[in-house]
């Protein structure tokens, strides 16, 4: 503890000078960071568009209001696609998962220095990439349409499951595999018996999480091409159709707040 | 021998049901089959076309071996910078502003009206994706990366809001309490008795929304919010595989670094 | 019927866990280990059937040799030695009766596991078992809403169903309260007695050890201090095992047979 002796007295300082030097010297970076990073936003923006935000904010919203109700009958099947996404995506990226999960967990990777780091590379390239770049990609490799939003969503998706199920194997608890293992029981009854019962809630609480999220991507999956209703927010807006877009905006976040819902309800019921 | 053995013994053994009510489970099974039937009959998929796309998938693999880091040097390095710019700004501010709405968003500190407002900017937040905020910022403010920086920390504030009041929610009461019986004052009593139990946590958070800014901001540029998206986006449409994997492996990278960073971060601050 | 020559377990770290350990049971005797906190009794009980690997020495289970085995020759010789474990260490997910058929893996194949359809005879067995533990109601309940003293008869029922000549026993009664850590010792010995089993006993309440074994084995950093009949631990024995330290009144009780505690219960 820093106690400094000034005129006799000892007077007690929460750090010492050194530190206290260091901590603001921190805090000065920082802010110059800071300073640099808002002074090229500013360059780069046009502020006279800045200063006419609040008019043409307003301008949007007397057009977008009232939403064009009747339009909503032209909604059906996007909605119906955009809930395939979401939902064929997340079963097909949580078959992926859990081979790369067992692969990359510590406790159960047959190789930690070949396998594990492979499964990793898989985990963490493609949970850094946000499912519209790979909708764009898989877009100029198979064409637009609901496949590619699926196959997007999936890949997308496997290293968010597999980073957080592999956590899970990691976390169990390792004497409820040794007593199956003192049994006699083999390889893979071990990881029936000991490992699966124990990952199981997790499992499920990932998958429901992640379909939770995968509504929301797939929303807006559209707006590259790969189907869902962003298609009919993308051609709302390229012709301006604003009453049309505010409608479309009021059904997105109708699917969210449901899928957010139900979800939770799910998670409620498994755990 | 007990007559609860003998009812038993030479009996099969089944497992109990996870849902124990026969017709709803019969009736979910099915449903769930019938469900997955319907969805994948109504997925369009032109077989022909896929298999076409093979090739490009496989010169798209390739080109992950053979990235071109060169010939738009110049243009993925001002994207990348831009895309940093607007995470490290919008991060900034998002957790300044989300600090006191999280505040604010916590049932045990803030009073009802103010909590019932933080509560609804925090779901409002949260509804809305990032992406289409951008469209109507983009529609507002004009291209660039300003609509980007807007949109991160409009996003910032929802997430962090949240995690942060739910943790204060959470904390030890004995502790605050504890302070507030010395006489504190409401700042003194939140410096002191709050704020030492969720720093930690929220310096962790926050890293960690650091790092989702970035991966967003990646995408940001596709409708104009500025960022390495333009930049990718055009790559993909003059199918300059190599430049897009180059990018692809950059974005990997500094994700991987901010990880690792925050690993060594949290790890101290705990 | 076991018989353990030069048994060494050297951990990575250079932690010599056991030295040269020769140690040779009859059949149906039950053995208790004694030894202080870190002397290597888990090490030993887990270097048996192999959940620790042992750095060299020998294994001897009638007349197989365990150390050498190959994967699957192990799982058979795993078969033969059920395992009773300190905190219970049942598969808390999963249903009492699915915990004790989970005994009977090493001789059913994947995919009758999987399904859970064991064959008929080891389901009346674990019905039997359940019954003699006096848990049958309990056999469709998740074992984690049992009670501490409850899982460890599960436990017990698991290692047993296994049909085993020898039970490895790691500290069975350190996570229960006396009264029930108690029953669950006369439990495990009443079973051993009643099926001729053998078993070792790692347990470190020697009051509790002297109370109901044949034969004491005390370990004292890796090394066998002391093998004798419960009667010959004297407090220079316990001395020489744990260290220096007052031990009128662990004995006494022993030689009260326990009655001051019994009466208090």
């Amino acid at each position: 503890m820093p106690v400094k002796q000034q005129n006799g007295t000892a007077i007690w300082r929460r750090r010492t000078t050194k530190q206290s030097l260091m901590h603001w010297a921190m805090w000065l970076i920082g802010t110059a960071i800071f300073v640099y990073c808002w002074q090229q936003i500013s360059n780069a923006t046009t502020w006279f568009f800045v200063w006419d935000a609040p008019r043409i904010a307003g301008d949007i919203w007397t057009r977008a209001t009232p939403p064009r109700w009747e339009y909503i009958t032209q909604l059906g099947r996007p909605i119906w696609d955009t809930l395939n996404i979401a939902t064929l995506g997340t079963i097909i990226a949580l078959f992926l998962a859990v081979p790369v999960a067992f692969l990359a967990a510590r406790n159960t990777t047959p190789s930690r220095f070949f396998i594990r780091p492979i499964a990793l590379l898989i985990i963490v390239s493609t949970r850094s990439i946000n499912s519209l770049i790979w909708a764009l990609l898989l877009i100029a490799i198979i064409g637009p349409g609901v496949f590619a939003g699926v196959i997007a969503i999936a890949i997308r998706s496997i290293g968010f499951c597999a980073k957080l199920l592999y956590e899970a194997i990691e976390e169990i608890d390792a004497v409820q595999v040794e007593a199956i293992t003192a049994t006699g029981a083999s390889r893979w009854q071990v990881m029936a018996y000991g490992i699966v019962p124990q990952i199981m809630p997790a499992f499920a609480g990932i998958a429901v999480f992640r379909w939770d999220i995968n509504i929301r991507e797939s929303t807006v999956l559209g707006l590259v091409g790969a189907g869902g209703i962003g298609l009919q927010l993308s051609a709302s807006l390229n012709v301006l159709a604003w009453p049309q877009v505010s409608l479309i905006l009021l059904v997105i976040l109708a699917a969210v707040v449901i899928s957010e819902w139900v979800s939770a309800k799910v998670r409620g019921a498994i755990i | 021998m007990s007559t609860e053995l003998e009812a038993v013994l030479g009996k099969q053994w089944k497992r109990p049901h996870f849902v124990t009510n026969p017709a709803l489970r019969w009736g979910l099974t099915i449903g769930f089959i019938a469900y997955l039937i319907a969805a994948y009959m109504t997925i369009e998929i032109n077989w022909s076309r896929v298999y076409e796309g093979l090739d490009r998938g496989a010169q798209f693999v390739l080109a992950f071996m053979t990235p071109d880091f060169v010939s738009r040097a110049s243009d993925i390095w001002s994207g990348l910078l831009e895309s940093i710019i607007m995470t490290v700004a919008a991060s900034v501010v998002g957790i300044l502003i989300s600090i006191p709405i999280g505040l604010g968003a916590a049932r045990n500190i803030a009073p009802l009206p103010v909590y019932m407002i933080c509560r609804g900017i925090v779901a409002i937040s949260r509804a809305l994706q990032e992406i289409i905020v951008a469209i109507l910022l983009v529609a507002i403010f004009g291209f660039g990366p300003l609509a980007g920086f807007l949109t991160l920390s409009f996003a910032t504030i929802g997430f962090l809001s949240k995690l942060l009041a739910e943790d204060i929610e959470s904390m030890d009461r004995s502790q605050a309490e504890a302070v507030r019986a010395s006489g504190a004052r409401w700042m003194q009593w939140i410096n002191y008795g709050v704020q030492p139990q969720v720093m930690p946590r929220l310096v962790g958070l926050s890293i960690y929304r650091l790092d989702i800014n970035f991966r967003e901001s990646a995408i940001l540029g596709l409708v104009g919010a500025g960022g390495i998206g333009a930049t990718l986006n055009t790559a993909f449409d003059r199918y300059e595989y190599d430049t897009a994997a180059a990018i692809l492996i950059l974005i990997i990278v500094i994700v991987m670094a901010l990880e690792y960073i925050s690993g060594i971060v949290r790890a101290r601050v705990q | 019927m076991l018989k353990l020559k030069k048994l060494v377990k050297t951990y990575r770290t250079g932690d010599q866990a056991l030295k040269a350990i020769d140690l040779e049971m009859p059949e149906g005797q039950v053995l208790a280990l004694i030894g202080p906190s870190g002397a290597g009794k888990s090490t030993l009980i887990r270097c048996i059937n192999r959940l620790v690997e042992p750095t060299s020495g020998e294994v001897w289970l009638d007349d197989l040799e365990l150390t050498h085995l190959k994967a699957s020759g192990l799982r058979r010789a795993r078969r033969e030695m059920g395992m009773i474990f300190q905190e219970y260490a049942l598969v808390e997910r999963l249903t009492v009766m699915e915990n004790v058929l989970s005994g009977r893996l090493g001789y059913v194949g994947f995919w009758r596991s999987l399904t859970r359809r064991y064959p008929q005879s080891d389901v009346d067995e674990a019905f039997r078992l359940l019954d003699r533990v006096g848990l049958l109601a309990m056999a469709d309940k998740r074992a984690d809403e049992l009670s501490g003293g409850q899982r460890q008869r599960v436990g017990i029922c698991r290692a047993l169903i296994q049909n085993p000549k020898l039970l490895l026993v790691d500290e069975p009664t350190a996570s229960l309260d006396p009264k029930t850590s108690r029953q669950i010792m006369r439990l495990i010995c009443e079973l051993c007695a009643e099926r001729g089993l053998a078993a070792i006993i790692n347990i470190h309440d020697v009051a509790l050890a002297q109370m109901f074994v044949q034969r004491v084995v005390g370990l004292r950093f890796g090394a066998i201090e002391f093998d004798g009949p419960p009667e010959a631990l004297t407090p220079d024995v316990l001395t020489t095992i744990y260290g220096e330290e007052d031990w009128e009144a662990t004995i006494k009780k022993v030689d009260d047979d326990g009655n001051e505690i019994e009466a208090a219960e």
